[in-house]
């Protein structure tokens, strides 16, 4: 069941991830909770969503024991602030960040690992 | 860039959203266009319980429908745009976005608001999310059985330190005055808590580790002496800035830059006004910044109808 009430897509199962990290070359995913500190990122991916056609952009609810699979990944070791933030290209962990980012640092990542 | 809209509002905060609610039932074209997050610091609110009319609810909540009244009546909404240049002092105003885009109106709200302050020393950037936060609600859990310190002395410093206790088995708040600017029974209630120590008259003056936060530098204010204090975690409630660096030199402000306004928020500038925690002002909260959004929408109908009066003789006239 859907937990997250945004404008994006929730993956709810690690196997719907999985898939997703697979299926697609450049995927953003947004792992948090309906709180100040990732409601900024949910509404810059939306509005990010509309201007980059080369990525895929979902959320995934923190509190549901599905997203293990993100905080177990060895890029969110040390991460102590919520939104873990993943990005992958090709299948696999490209960058994570924790807590939240502001549009500008969003970007940034997106150009450096995904392309303009 | 045809199109002059009646009113501009700069900001989607409690005040900007207000605004634009005001303007655009009374049939005012308006645009909002907004830096960050719709909402402002609404959404960095866990918990509203003092907005009258609205039981216990989030600040997102309220945001959120917020926005949907704006855009229900009309309002244009741009958020996470970047403004570069204004320019305010001719009748018809104008801003350039970093995009290029450019925008027109007969009148402009400034609604900015404030952000936290951060302490701007070493390691703070580096430790944001491992180890260094701003929000106790969010993050608490990940300090569960942790020692940490909380930077502050006013009411969320105060508060937000008590809560952390349901989690961090010591925490030390560090201020540097020898006093609170925090009501009384906030002040009690965090001296009555065991968990909580004091480092008065002191500040921190950088966060250390390796990959993660391991001590803070502390330096006492009075003697001088500085030294590393080890935490696994830091949160900062230092108060908050107006977001007013870019609008500097437009209209007057004060020493501390919030902009000055008159009772009908009039700015220095003609045509423009401002609403909300960016004003000068001593309370700030949800419903103040809703009054002076409110205030400033109808001030600046009457000044666009102003506006457009003149206008209409103009092409009555005859040369
Ligand atoms: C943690 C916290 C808890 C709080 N709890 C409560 C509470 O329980 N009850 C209560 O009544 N109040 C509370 N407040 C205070 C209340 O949230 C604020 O007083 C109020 O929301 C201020 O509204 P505003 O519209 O003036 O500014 P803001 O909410 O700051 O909004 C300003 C908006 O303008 C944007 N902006 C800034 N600069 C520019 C620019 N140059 N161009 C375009 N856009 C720009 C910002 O990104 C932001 O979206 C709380 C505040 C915080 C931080």
């Amino acid at each position: 069941m859907a937990m997250l009430q945004t404008g994006l897509q929730e993956i709810e199962t690690a196997e719907e991830l999985k898939n997703v990290i697979n299926e697609y070359e450049n995927v953003m995913v947004c792992c948090g909770r309906m709180g100040p500190m990732c409601i900024p990122v949910y509404e810059a991916m939306e509005e990010l969503e509309e201007e980059r056609e080369n990525v895929k952009f979902f959320t995934m609810a923190f509190d549901s024991p599905e997203s293990d699979i993100i905080k177990g990944d060895p890029a969110c070791a040390g991460f102590m602030g919520l939104p873990f933030t993943m990005y992958y290209k090709n299948g696999k962990t490209a960058h994570a960040t924790s807590s939240i980012q502001s549009m500008d640092q969003i970007k940034t990542v997106l150009d450096e690992k995904f392309g303009k | 860039m045809d199109e002059i809209f009646d009113v501009m509002i700069i900001g989607a905060g409690a005040a900007g959203l207000t605004a634009g609610i005001y303007t655009s039932r009374g049939k005012l074209s308006t645009l909002i266009l907004n830096e960050g997050a719709i909402g402002g610091q609404m959404v960095l609110t866990n918990e509203v319980a003092n907005y009258p009319g609205v039981e216990k609810t989030t600040g997102y909540h309220i945001a959120s429908v917020m926005k949907k009244q704006a855009k229900d009546f009309g309002c244009k909404i741009k958020s996470n745009i970047k403004i570069d240049e204004y320019h305010l002092t001719e009748p018809v105003k104008k801003v350039k976005l970093a995009d290029g885009r450019e925008f027109r109106a007969y009148s402009v709200i400034m609604a900015p608001g404030g952000r936290p302050r951060s302490l701007n020393i070493p390691g703070e950037d580096k430790f944001k999310g491992t180890g260094i936060s701003y929000c106790a609600t969010c993050d608490g859990e990940f300090f569960t059985d942790k020692e940490i310190v909380v930077v502050g002395g006013g009411n969320s410093a105060l508060e937000e330190a008590v809560a952390l206790t349901n989690f961090a088995t010591k925490v030390t708040i560090v201020h540097q005055f020898d006093h609170f600017q925090a009501f009384e029974h906030a002040v009690e209630e965090a001296r009555n808590n065991p968990r909580i120590e004091f480092v008065m008259e002191s500040s921190l003056t950088a966060f250390r580790g390796d990959q993660k936060l391991e001590a803070v530098t502390i330096k006492n204010l009075k003697t001088g002496e500085t030294y590393d204090y080890p935490v696994q975690g830091a949160f900062i409630f230092i108060g908050y800035l107006p977001n007013t660096e870019s609008l500097r030199g437009l209209v007057d402000m004060n020493s501390a830059g919030e902009i000055i306004v008159s009772p009908s928020m009039q700015t220095s500038e003609e045509g423009v006004f401002a609403a909300g925690d960016s004003i000068v002002k001593r309370y700030r909260q949800i419903t103040t910044a809703v009054a002076d959004g409110t205030i400033a929408a109808l001030s600046a109908a009457e000044h666009v109808a102003g506006v457009k009066k003149k206008l209409q003789e103009a092409v009555l006239t005859p040369a």
